[in-house]
């Protein structure tokens, strides 16, 4: 363990610990913050700059504005006054850890790890982003093409929500134009 | 002699690394160190030059003289601005939320900082070569949305809030162009590489040389970065987040003193490394515009395409008005948006069809046509006059 490695795992342990412990929600989710920072740090110190790069990307600078405007949009940001620890929480401690399990079982398993010891292939310089976006485009096309479908189908499916039922300024037009007559002497 | 010229900073830098004096084990410290210094000096420098050069800019463009009492011809303006913001009180409001309230201006000027390390500011002069250069680029400036958001919630005031929510509203909007237009230049040169893609227009044809903005696409994808990079760092005409006339100052109308000064700074600075990014992208990067002018230092072309960008922000804030909140939001999503996207066809096109003639016949037309079209549906028969006043003639 490298002192770079114990210090972005102390920020990221502690800012998610922060994110599920403090009152106020607009403190939660700037603490969440920290924590896709402190991924994306790690990503970037195991020399996965695309990865690290696009967590920046999609999670600080997208999925936290997200969380931001909806905490704003639906609910007051003053602290509940209900307590911190709900009354279920052992079920969410139960599927943490099986999450956490399977995730060791996995990489224990792994090939990377069980393959005799010995020179190890040199993986970060294969993983350039033009090697990624090859990949992308020829084996994993067509994942690719769902996501992509799934998202803009998610997309038209929030503007449908969004759209107002009827024509907004008919009504207003109606309005406007019995006022006009009106002064029009 | 003119090598040497060209090279100075970098061998200075190797100059003073080979001083006795730092020990083997810090010397990757202090070689970060040479390289972040200057750039800090540098463009807080050009910070400060520059505030003094908008405002007489902008007063020649209002027929004003713009400042000219402290220091010849006003120059020295910006040591006068930069001691009243050190030396006036920091005040907070008794609500706000006091931590999130100090946070926030130094959220906002770290990632606008960490952007310059991937710009090439003349040859063998980048801070960091990194294989996703642009990408860096781009992922460090999203970062700041959340401090314009930090800033606007913790003053709880019903302006900033408003401010807060509108800078946010159009950095994620233009945010979209922005990354789209540059999508065409990486195509073309394959590579994220900010180095790899100056060099992609080193060459000259003849005099010319083969920046990307002489081909249709790269023309329109400047056109369009640029617009969007107007709005990405919140300037007029996009510069509602702060309008004055509707919403006071904004997300930071509750910050005063140098925290002021700091936001102050974090704008222009973004501005800066927005444009340095244009120039990175469509101008040839350090590259001289002729190719008998190449002698030239390369540091002081890539900062001379600087200014002249520069200069066209100052020149776009003196003469456009304010846009509207819904003029501004179908403008990024009905206009910018499609044309980025059209942009990528062309560049498709100008890459697999033969050179010539009839390779810019056809890329210009698969982005005019569209542009013409989407013009006149957005307008949708409306006719527009010289308007007549009742009073005020």
């Amino acid at each position: 363990m490298t002192l770079p490695f114990a210090m972005i795992a102390v920020v990221t342990l502690s800012s998610a610990v922060a994110a599920m412990s403090l009152r106020n929600l607009v403190h939660c989710a700037l603490c969440l913050v920290g924590t896709f920072g402190g991924l994306a740090a790690l990503f970037l110190q195991l020399d996965a700059q695309f990865a690290g790069l696009a967590q920046v990307l999609v999670y600080v600078g997208a999925v936290a504005i997200l969380i931001v405007f909806a905490i704003l949009l639906t609910r007051g940001a003053e602290p509940a006054q209900q307590p911190i620890v709900a009354g279920s929480w052992f079920i969410g401690v139960a599927v943490a850890a099986l999450t956490f399990g399977s995730l060791v079982v996995t990489v224990i398993t792994s090939s990377a790890i069980t393959s005799p010891a010995g020179p190890k292939p040199d993986v970060a310089a294969d993983v350039t982003v033009k090697n990624i976006g090859a990949r992308l485009m020829t084996d994993y096309v067509l994942p690719l093409e769902v996501v992509a479908l799934l998202l803009t189908a998610a997309l038209i499916g929030a503007v449908i929500i969004a759209m107002p039922n009827e024509a907004p300024d008919s009504k207003l037009k109606a309005e406007s134009s019995k006022l006009k007559k009106s002064t029009n002497f | 002699m003119l090598d040497l010229c060209d090279q100075i900073f970098v061998l200075l830098k190797h100059w003073m690394l080979g001083w006795p004096i730092w020990p083997e084990s810090v010397k990757p410290l202090v070689s970060i160190l040479l390289s972040i210094v200057p750039i800090m000096l540098v463009f807080a420098g050009l910070f400060a030059i520059m505030t003094v050069l908008e405002r007489k800019g902008l007063g020649r463009i209002q027929n004003r003289y713009g400042p000219n009492r402290v220091g010849p011809y006003g120059f020295l303006q910006f040591a006068a601005d930069g001691i009243k913001a050190l030396t006036k009180e920091d005040v907070v409001p008794r609500a706000a939320d006091k931590v999130i309230h100090f946070l926030a201006p130094l959220v906002l000027i770290v990632p606008v900082f960490l952007a310059y390390s991937v710009l090439p500011f003349g040859r063998n002069m980048v801070p960091m070569d990194i294989d996703a250069g642009v990408l860096f680029f781009f992922a460090v400036g999203a970062a700041t949305e959340l401090a314009v958001f930090m800033a606007g919630w913790s003053s709880r005031n019903k302006y900033s809030l408003l401010g807060a929510m509108r800078a946010i509203a159009q950095m994620v909007s233009y945010e979209v162009p922005l990354i789209v237009s540059t999508i065409t230049v990486v195509m073309m040169v394959g590579s994220l590489s900010t180095v790899k893609i100056v060099e992609a227009q080193a060459d000259y044809s003849g005099q010319w040389p083969q920046w990307h903005l002489f081909t249709p696409w790269g023309f329109a994808g400047f056109v369009l970065f640029l617009i969007a990079a107007m709005a990405e760092s919140n300037r007029s005409p996009f510069d509602l987040p702060e309008g004055e006339s509707e919403i006071v100052a904004g997300y930071f109308l509750e910050y005063s003193g140098f925290k002021f000064a700091l936001f102050f700074l974090a704008e222009y600075l973004g501005m800066f490394a927005v444009s340095g990014m244009a120039v990175t992208l469509f101008l040839g990067g350090w590259t001289a515009p002729l190719a008998f002018l190449s002698w030239l230092p390369s540091w002081l072309w890539f900062f001379a395409k600087l200014m002249a960008l520069i200069f066209l922000f100052i020149w776009a804030r003196g003469t456009v008005p304010r846009m509207r909140m819904d003029q501004l939001m179908n403008f990024a999503w009905k206009f910018m948006l499609p044309m980025a996207l059209i942009n990528i066809l062309a560049a498709g096109l100008w890459h697999f069809l033969p050179a010539g003639m009839g390779r810019w016949m056809a890329c210009s037309a698969v982005i005019g046509i569209p542009y013409i079209l989407l013009g006149r549906g957005l307008v949708g028969g409306k006719q527009f006059a010289k308007r007549t006043y009742r009073f005020a003639e």
